[in-house]
């Protein structure tokens, strides 16, 4: 019997065809393959949260299989020598072996504690850039309540993580949380006691923060990611305007090759760029801080970047303690305010601001283009003025470290961060609604006269004024009609391709003629051909 | 498939035949693409096939792959052979997690810059439109339909017709729901108020017995052991009083300097506690109260305990009232004594509540 020749070139071909006879996934394997994204340097903030939440899942991974999560005393008796022979919890001793005596113990552990400081950063920015250029608006409210809630959940997440070490900082950390707690009106003592088991800090808390960080509040991360991005896919992306880009449109790369080859190049680009930190910048050391004892800290206590902001409002927080003289009298702490409250309140505006925006410009209609932050200068000074808000809170989270460093007072320092969090952020609205005015202004002078070239004239009666290169032919009036079209407006005479190419190149200069203006990233965009010019059947090109 | 296309562009003439075979693969993919409302406008090669430029780029981005290959080499390398245990001193393996940083980032940073390069500089560039459709115009129907779709599915549950099974299948759903909470709740919940336990220390006098300030390591203290103007903290005498299990026992004995123990004595009396003190010796928790922090930093010359973590200020002159910073509530005073064989003792335990503040402090 004649065996049939096997033709190796058409066996991944008949397989495809196979999987389609059975799956039926060409079609929509085809509009993935196809699907458009526009692209802008900000808008790459997101992934750089997403690629440190995939490190966090894998160094965590890791860190789990040596770590101990249990309050049970042991004698440490590993590789560190100043802490050998010191009583201390199972955890906080597998937290030094896995610094000490797993081999690489220590990279994982400082590559999953900055990752998790560049997650929270990466959506605080990331949340700026939405903020800022209107990304929030109507189809994408559900996606902006979704982001603020993850950096809540995120938040938890940090906090959880950061006092599995059961290290002297942390605890004291853990001390402060319970404090909070305990300072919530009628149920306080009730939430602590069961959250710790019974009285602080019991010898429960740590297997129950293990669980939670490991599985219960990863797992709600990976929920609300998924959904995060599953309807960034289906309302597809926000664009800048542009050349050729509507609110009906997407004008950007396919999805494949190049722009998927981006992505996974700049996942990498994350990747090492955290493995360098985890490896060069020491991250909490924890054998410094010693176990967990309630007698002892140090000055300088500072918990992570993102939990600052709320150890600073406690700082600042006037001790005004409410009393209620009803029996044997009843107490709401000063901590319940800064503590419990301004984070209740920061979660409500933050998700009701789309809402509250589009009630206040009565705007039903959908936004796909973005906005450029200063013609928009309300919400941007708005912005500014959280913004400021933040940073105060947050420098005052470590007002002793700058009392110290630059030999300022102590208390002079808490009343400057009182005084500064009611001053500065009107301050900062005022600022920033006028340079928005100014820029818009500017703007709108370069469309009309043209952009100086910095060449001086002086005229026959003696006058100097500077010449302009107006932007189009001149109308009627002399000067150029132009409209704003709410993006970048040229405004030296480089852009305009007017000056002679820079030099380029390191070693020998690359000659090159200088580039029409152009949207940045994209050649310039013709309009879309009609279809009806293309005959059927025809090679065309 | 043709079904198909009709639908996806309806404002489209007879779409392309893909079979024939005088089409290039790229005029396949553009048809594909305006299957999807997606039209490639711009399509442009970055480099010319065969250029200098190309061979160039092709280097680099080989050369970027290569020491990724170089640089992960290297860590396997650290990660076998480089001392790694912990020595004290500043031996080899100080540099061992450097090292491991360093060749692990700059394997990925070459695989990332090396696709990178790929990417931006070698492929094709291209500017594609792709409609959104915003306002779809078979929107409105197709909502009709999905809505009086659900509506009959009510219809045809009949709830509104036959309206016990409603109210019955709610009446059977709350307490379902409340059995899948209850176990959670039950399980966790804990009496803050067991054994008083928010309002008693390690202090508390045990069988009558009166419990003795002891040192980190157990040792009891004599009034001497202490010299003027200093403090140090001491815990209660019982088992494992010198442990987290007595969190809210560590307490902080002062030896006042005579002007300073005098002050205090009057300002004890102002609020009903003469002889809290004992001679100069006055002591108070350590617990701050706004907090728990432990309020650690004894300023002798201004009599000022400070708490580290937000900066609460008490003044132990003048019984360890808050006089800046958040805290609102005096820190409480151990009443303190020596007993006959000289060792301090606690005569009783803390009269206020130690610790942060909660809703039912009196």
């Amino acid at each position: 019997m004649k065996r049939r020749k096997l033709d190796m070139a058409s066996v991944p071909g008949k397989a495809a065809v196979g999987v389609d006879e059975r799956f039926q996934v060409s079609t929509p394997l085809r509009k993935l393959l196809n699907k458009v994204f526009p692209d802008h340097w900000s808008f790459l903030l997101g992934e750089i949260a997403l690629f440190s939440f995939v490190v966090l899942l894998l160094t965590g991974v890791f860190l789990t299989f040596f770590y101990e999560p249990a309050m049970t005393e042991v004698v440490y008796n590993g590789s560190y020598a100043p802490l050998r022979g010191t009583p201390m919890s199972a955890a906080y001793a597998s937290s030094l072996d896995i610094s000490f005596d797993v081999r690489g113990g220590l990279i994982m552990r400082q590559m999953h504690h900055w990752s998790a400081l560049l997650f929270m950063a990466a959506i605080v920015v990331h949340m700026l850039r939405v903020f800022f250029t209107g990304a929030f608006r109507k189809p994408r409210e559900t996606n902006w309540i979704i982001g603020s809630l993850l950096f809540w959940v995120g938040f938890l997440a940090g906090f959880t993580g950061y006092s599995l070490p059961d290290d002297g900082l942390s605890g004291t950390g853990l001390r402060i949380a319970s404090a909070i707690m305990l300072s919530i009106p009628v149920i306080g003592s009730w939430v602590t006691s069961s959250v710790f088991g019974g009285e602080f800090p019991g010898d429960i808390i740590i297997s129950r923060f293990f669980i939670a960080h490991v599985l219960l509040v990863p797992g709600l991360l990976v929920a609300l990611i998924s959904a995060h991005l599953g309807l960034v896919f289906k309302q597809k992306h926000t664009q800048w305007p542009g050349p050729g880009r509507t609110n009906d449109n997407v004008v950007g790369e396919r999805m494949f090759p190049r722009y998927a080859l981006k992505q996974g190049g700049f996942f990498m680009v994350v990747f090492g760029v955290i493995a360098l930190m985890g490896g060069l910048f020491q991250i909490n050391p924890i054998w410094y801080f010693g176990p967990y004892e309630a007698w002892v800290v140090s000055a300088a206590s500072q918990p992570d970047w993102y939990v600052m902001f709320l150890d600073g409002s406690t700082r600042l927080m006037p001790a005004w303690e409410i009393n209620i003289p009803i029996g044997d009298g009843y107490v709401i702490p000063p901590l319940f305010w800064p503590t419990v409250v301004l984070p209740g309140i920061l979660v409500g505006l933050s998700t009701l601001y789309p809402f509250v925006e589009a009630r206040r410009l009565k705007d039903t209609r959908s936004h796909n283009l973005l906005q450029r932050p200063r013609d928009v200068p309300e919400r941007t000074a708005i912005g500014a003025m959280a913004v400021s808000f933040y940073v105060v809170l947050t420098l005052s989270g470590s007002n002793d470290v700058i009392a110290d460093k630059f030999q300022i007072s102590l208390n002079a320092m808490t009343w400057a961060g009182r005084i500064g969090l009611l001053v500065l952020p009107p301050l900062a609205y005022y600022v920033t609604y006028r340079i928005c005015l100014g820029l818009q202004q500017h703007d709108r002078e370069v469309l009309a006269h043209g952009v100086e070239t910095g060449i001086i004239r002086r005229l026959p009666d003696g006058r100097f004024e500077e010449v302009h290169q107006p932007l189009t032919a001149a109308g009627h009036d002399g000067h150029g009609e132009l409209d704003y079209v709410g993006w970048v407006v040229p405004k030296k005479m480089n852009r305009l391709g007017a000056l002679g190419p820079a030099v380029r190149g390191f070693f020998y200069p690359i000659e090159k003629p200088a580039e029409a203006p152009v949207s940045p990233g994209h050649p310039p965009v013709e309009p879309r051909p009609e279809r009806e010019e293309i005959g059927s059947g025809e090679s065309r090109r | 498939m043709s079904t198909q296309t009709e639908h996806q562009a309806p404002q489209g003439p007879e779409p392309l035949d893909v079979h024939d075979p005088r089409l290039s693969r790229f005029d396949i993919v553009r048809e594909g693409a305006r299957r999807d409302d997606i039209e490639i406008v711009h399509y442009e090669e970055q480099v010319v096939p065969g250029s200098r430029a190309e061979r160039r780029l092709t280097r680099t981005v080989a050369s970027f792959f290569l020491l990724t290959g170089l640089a992960a080499t290297a860590f396997l390398a650290v990660y076998i052979w480089w001392p790694w245990e912990y020595a004290p001193g500043s031996g080899g393996d100080k540099y061992y997690t450097p090292l491991l940083g360093l060749t692990l980032g700059l394997a990925l940073l070459g695989v990332g810059f090396g696709i990178l390069t790929w990417g931006k500089k070698l492929l094709p560039k291209e500017v594609s439109i792709q409609d959104r459709h915003v306002e779809d115009p078979d929107a409105p129907e197709s909502r009709k339909i999905t809505g009086e779709t659900m509506l009959y599915l009510a219809d045809e549950l009949g709830v509104k017709r036959r309206p016990l099974l409603g109210i019955s299948l709610l009446a059977g759903l709350v307490p379902v729901g409340a059995v899948a909470a209850a176990p959670l709740v039950g399980g966790l919940i804990s009496n803050p108020h067991k054994n008083n336990q928010m309002f008693t220390t390690g202090f508390a006098p045990a069988a009558g017995k009166k419990i003795r300030l002891v040192r980190e390591d157990g040792r009891p203290i004599r009034p001497a052991d202490i010299s003027a103007g200093g403090q140090l903290t001491v815990f209660p005498g019982i088992e494992h009083g010198v442990s987290n299990r007595h969190a809210d026992s560590p307490t902080l004995l002062i030896h006042l300097r005579e002007s300073d123990a005098q002050k205090s004595r009057e300002a004890n009396q102002r609020i009903g506690h003469a002889n809290f003190m004992w001679g100069n010796y006055a002591a108070y928790s350590k617990i701050c109260t706004h907090a728990g922090c432990p309020a650690s930093l004894y300023e002798q010359q201004t009599n000022r305990l400070l708490c580290p973590c937000h900066q609460s200020q008490f003044l132990i002159t003048d019984n360890a009232r808050p006089v800046f910073g958040p805290a609102s509530r005096r820190l409480p005073q151990l009443p303190i004594e020596v007993d006959e064989e000289g060792f301090f003792v606690a005569r009783s335990d803390y009269t206020e509540t130690v610790g942060p503040d909660f809703w039912e402090r009196p």
